[in-house]
């Protein structure tokens, strides 16, 4: 049994401690807004932070976890969170989808640190995070209109 | 009767888990009928008819598989193409809604479930989502079945009126008797409007009176896609659910020689072991468990007739290939023109990879076969032939097995295959429970069904003003038909897809054949974003700016000047080039490339400026397309096809080709096989020409018009012609131009 703290809540989960952060979230508590993409690090749709900093849930263990997660489920109650979600609506980013959770984690993180990102600061905090769909022009007007 | 609402707790695995939710509510509760947030939860079967609606409990009006508007008021539309990021649920629904004469505002969306009788589409002739049809094949029956409920609700309110149906009005979903001022909802006489007779002819809207259509409207599936609660295939949790991680066998026709399972028994969490002929899974209560086991498997693998096959002999077959050619196209007599032609002769050979998919989400299927029938969660392309695979496998009458479908985390192709869902049935009969099997990315790469490898060859004929008098065009390659309708396409045979972009040509060429050499090999194929025409339109368009330049002349004044009977083109050809800044000075190794096709119904033009550094590498300045797709259902949905299927196109033209060595495909993970990321994406126009003429698909389209315009650009940049992808860098270092 492993304590985490998530979206704001202590919660236990009974997973071994080399579980993935990723599957505790889906398997366990049910947040399946965090996605499985590649499962090293590569795509980042498994994208959530931990105090406010972006990691890849994939390839963290819960023993390795020492902080409070948000996940997408929760990310639009921070402020930096809400205003991605509303930028992201407003220019219609999203496609398929199953990126956008990651992309909006990446994106809150920036945007909590780095109110008014330039595009060499979008570049840097965005090109972990894959599209697929390749909606990265709609994401980058996001980030900059959130 | 199960309910497959939002996550429930008792599909919770474990205690830690519902005091989690009890505490938190973070989840997004089962909240019943909320216009928009469709997508929230698992497909709502008794809304969309998929299930006996008398034991489901759903009052109200039911024209068709298209529209139900219940007593309480509830709309909603089940759209018949399933939405895997192209916007497609928000544009049928638009079609819909705009006879209907509701808001999207008011409706909810699903998506359809298997059904043949109700959603077989015109073109693909299936239940299927795919080839940039579903605009083209659903625009009239869309309207139609809109205006026919329409009609019977309004027929319900003026009979409850006794007034003629002449006289009363209709907007947003509320009858108006003119006269009087009375009003009725749908909802008000959607029990009444049961009785009224289908109208057997409806007249539609002309474009001008168009509310919705052709109006940039706010994708319906967009609320859940922001906030994580949008339910993919992968996110299925059903009750009494194991997860299963697998081995496949990595060898093309491989099988199971030997299996020691014991240390993974052994695995507090490990539920099952089961096998079948090429793949064995380990079930644990959830998925990493699953994968522990799996790690703890010592499996030996027969790896049976392929296991020496390599690229280079693959490559070599396709080259050598002998077979009788087959005419996609003739006109006039091109072999004798192009043999008299001289030094005005100029040929070429091009060569394209396998390529993989790799949509984001993995594969994944969720399936519980039960002895009375069969309950499979999935995101598929084609529902119907997926209900009728697994019904097959298992020993199930078709209409036992429910095929859940969900939103797909991107198709591109991937999900018109059933091979994943019959490989799932295999695994789901052996056990009692609901099994979900995820893939891991390096098996969606490895076990994909790839993209076929093409090998043309292409000729052309100048005349003295340096057009081309003639053109020849072959093409090898296997045929994706035969893994598509799982039987052998028949030999002899042409496979339209294999001359798809070459054998009509958007310009005046008097004398030209496109022709097919079929050669079938070992490798498992599929249809792959932009079909046929990827394939061919990056040779067409790459050769004849190779025809441009041998003839001295600018690629958009040589094109433009083979266009004169195809005003559609030369307008998205002007359009792009102009917008473009085309003909203007660019700094030293930066150049523009432009690329032409009509295909899918749409005419499209992309201009890609380009620098290519002295070591090669490619830095993408600036894309400008313009597309003439005739009606622009959903405008916004066509620039972001446009965006998306461009980029998409470019990140395989860059980085990627499936190469295999003993038996096995080499690449495996977003390590190995790279893809465009948002450093590398450049600014980005897109132009849609206004256009009142039949609706044209655009999922296709931009992916299309990506390799050629980008290989011209490199050309102009470097004066190195490529004829292979993906690009090789190698080739362009110094010994590009310096310019």
């Amino acid at each position: 049994m492993v304590s985490l703290k998530v979206n704001g809540l202590s919660v236990e989960a009974n997973a071994t401690p080399d579980t993935p952060l990723l599957w505790v979230l889906r398997d366990h508590l049910g947040l399946t807004g965090t996605k499985f993409g590649c499962g090293i690090g590569q795509c980042g749709a498994c994208t959530v932070h931990l105090d406010g900093n972006p990691v890849r849930s994939c390839v963290l263990p819960i023993s390795a976890v020492k902080g409070e997660i948000t996940t997408i489920e929760a990310v639009g109650e921070t402020a930096a969170g809400k205003r991605v979600q509303a930028a992201w609506l407003s220019l219609e980013v999203v496609q398929c989808g199953y990126c956008q959770s990651g992309q909006i984690m990446s994106a809150a993180a920036l945007i909590a640190g780095n109110p008014r990102p330039n595009d060499k600061d979008i570049d840097a905090a965005m090109s972990g995070n894959l599209c697929r769909c390749c909606t990265y022009p709609r994401i980058r007007a996001a980030i900059k209109a959130a | 009767m199960q309910t497959y609402g939002a996550i429930g707790e008792d599909a919770l695995p474990d205690k830690a888990r519902r005091r989690f939710l009890t505490a938190g509510a973070l989840l997004i509760g089962f909240a019943f009928a909320r216009p928009l947030r469709a997508f929230e939860r698992e497909p709502d079967l008794a809304a969309i008819g998929a299930l006996d609606a008398a034991a489901t409990g759903f009052d109200g009006f039911v024209p068709d598989g298209f529209i139900r508007i219940g007593v309480d008021g509830r709309i909603v539309l089940v759209v018949p193409s399933v939405e895997m990021g192209q916007g497609i649920a928000t544009g049928e629904a638009m079609m819909i809604a705009e006879e209907l004469e509701v808001g999207l505002d008011q409706v909810e969306v699903a998506l359809a479930p298997a059904d043949l009788h109700a959603y077989t589409q015109s073109l693909l002739k299936a239940q299927a989502t795919g080839g940039s049809t579903s605009v083209r094949a659903f625009f009239i029956a869309l309207r139609q079945a809109g205006a026919a409920a329409r009609t019977m609700l309004i027929g319900a309110a003026a009979e409850r009126w006794r007034v003629p149906p002449a006289e009363c009005v209709v907007a947003r979903g509320i009858i108006t008797h003119q006269r009087t001022g009375r009003t009725l909802t749908y909802g008000a006489v959607a029990s009444a409007a049961r009785r009224q007779p289908m109208p057997g002819e409806v007249s539609l809207k002309p474009v001008s009176q168009f509310k919705l259509i052709g109006k940039p409207a706010k994708r319906v599936d967009t609320a859940a896609k922001v906030n994580g609660t949008a339910r993919f295939g992968i996110d299925t949790m059903v009750e009494g659910m194991r997860v299963a991680a697998i081995a496949m066998c990595p060898t093309i026709g491989g099988r199971l020689r030997s299996l020691d399972e014991r240390a993974s028994r052994a695995l507090p969490g490990v539920v099952d072991i089961l096998r079948i002929d090429d793949a064995v899974a380990v079930v644990g209560e959830n998925y990493w468990t699953a994968k522990r086991g799996l790690d703890l498997l010592k499996i030996e693998w027969n790896e049976g007739p392929h296991a020496t096959l390599t690229s280079a002999t693959l490559a070599a077959s396709l080259r050598s290939a002998q077979g009788t050619p087959i005419n996609g196209s003739l006109t006039g007599d091109p072999d004798r023109v192009i043999q008299e032609a001289g030094k005005r002769r100029i040929e070429a050979t091009y060569d394209l990879p396998y390529l993989a998919h790799a949509a984001l989400e993995p594969i994944n299927t969720t399936i519980h076969v039960r002895p009375d029938g069969c309950d499979i969660w999935v995101g598929t392309q084609v529902p119907e032939i997926a209900r009728i695979v697994a019904a097959e496998i298992i020993g199930l009458p078709p209409d036992k097995v429910i095929v859940r479908n969900h939103l797909i985390g991107g198709g591109f192709g991937r999900r018109l295959a059933v091979d994943t869902i019959q490989q799932a049935a295999r695994f789901g009969m052996q056990v009692s429970y609901p099994l979900k099997i995820i893939w891991t990315r390096e098996q969606d790469i490895q076990h994909d069904r790839f993209r076929p490898a093409y090998h043309d060859t292409i000729a052309a004929a100048l005349g003295k003003d340096g057009l081309p008098m003639a053109m020849m065009h072959r093409t090898r390659c296997a045929t994706v038909r035969s893994y598509y309708d799982r039987k052998p396409w028949p030999q002899g045979r042409l496979d339209p897809d294999a001359v798809a972009g070459a054998a009509d040509l958007p310009y005046a060429i008097p004398a030209r054949r496109s022709e097919w050499v079929r050669q079938d090999g070992p490798v498992a194929l599929n249809w792959w974003r932009g079909v046929g025409e990827t394939h061919n339109v990056f040779v067409v368009e790459s050769f004849l700016d190779e025809l441009a330049h041998a003839a001295g002349q600018d690629p958009v004044a040589y094109r433009r000047a083979l266009l004169g009977k195809n005003p559609r083109s030369l307008a998205v050809l002007n359009n792009a080039a102009q917008a473009s800044g085309w003909g203007k000075p660019l700094p030293p190794r930066c150049a523009r490339g432009i690329s032409l096709h009509d295909s899918f119904g749409t005419y499209a033009a992309l201009v890609m400026e380009v620098e290519v550094d002295t070591q090669g590498e490619i830095l993408l300045r600036r894309a400008t397309a313009a597309v003439d797709c005739g009606i622009a259902v959903n405008p916004d949905s066509v620039i972001a096809q446009i965006e998306g299927g461009v980029l998409f196109g470019l990140s395989a033209a860059l980085y990627n080709g499936i190469t295999f060595e003993n038996g096995r495909v080499q690449q495996s993970n977003f390590h190995d096989y790279r893809q465009i990321r948002m450093n590398e994406v450049p600014p980005f126009e897109v132009f849609v020409m206004p256009s009142e003429g039949k609706p044209g698909g655009l999922g296709e389209v931009g992916t299309v018009s990506a390799a050629p315009a980008l290989a011209n650009a490199i050309f102009a940049a470097t004066g190195v012609r490529l004829r292979a992808l993906p690009i090789d860098r190698d080739a362009l270092g110094a010994k590009g131009k310096q310019s």
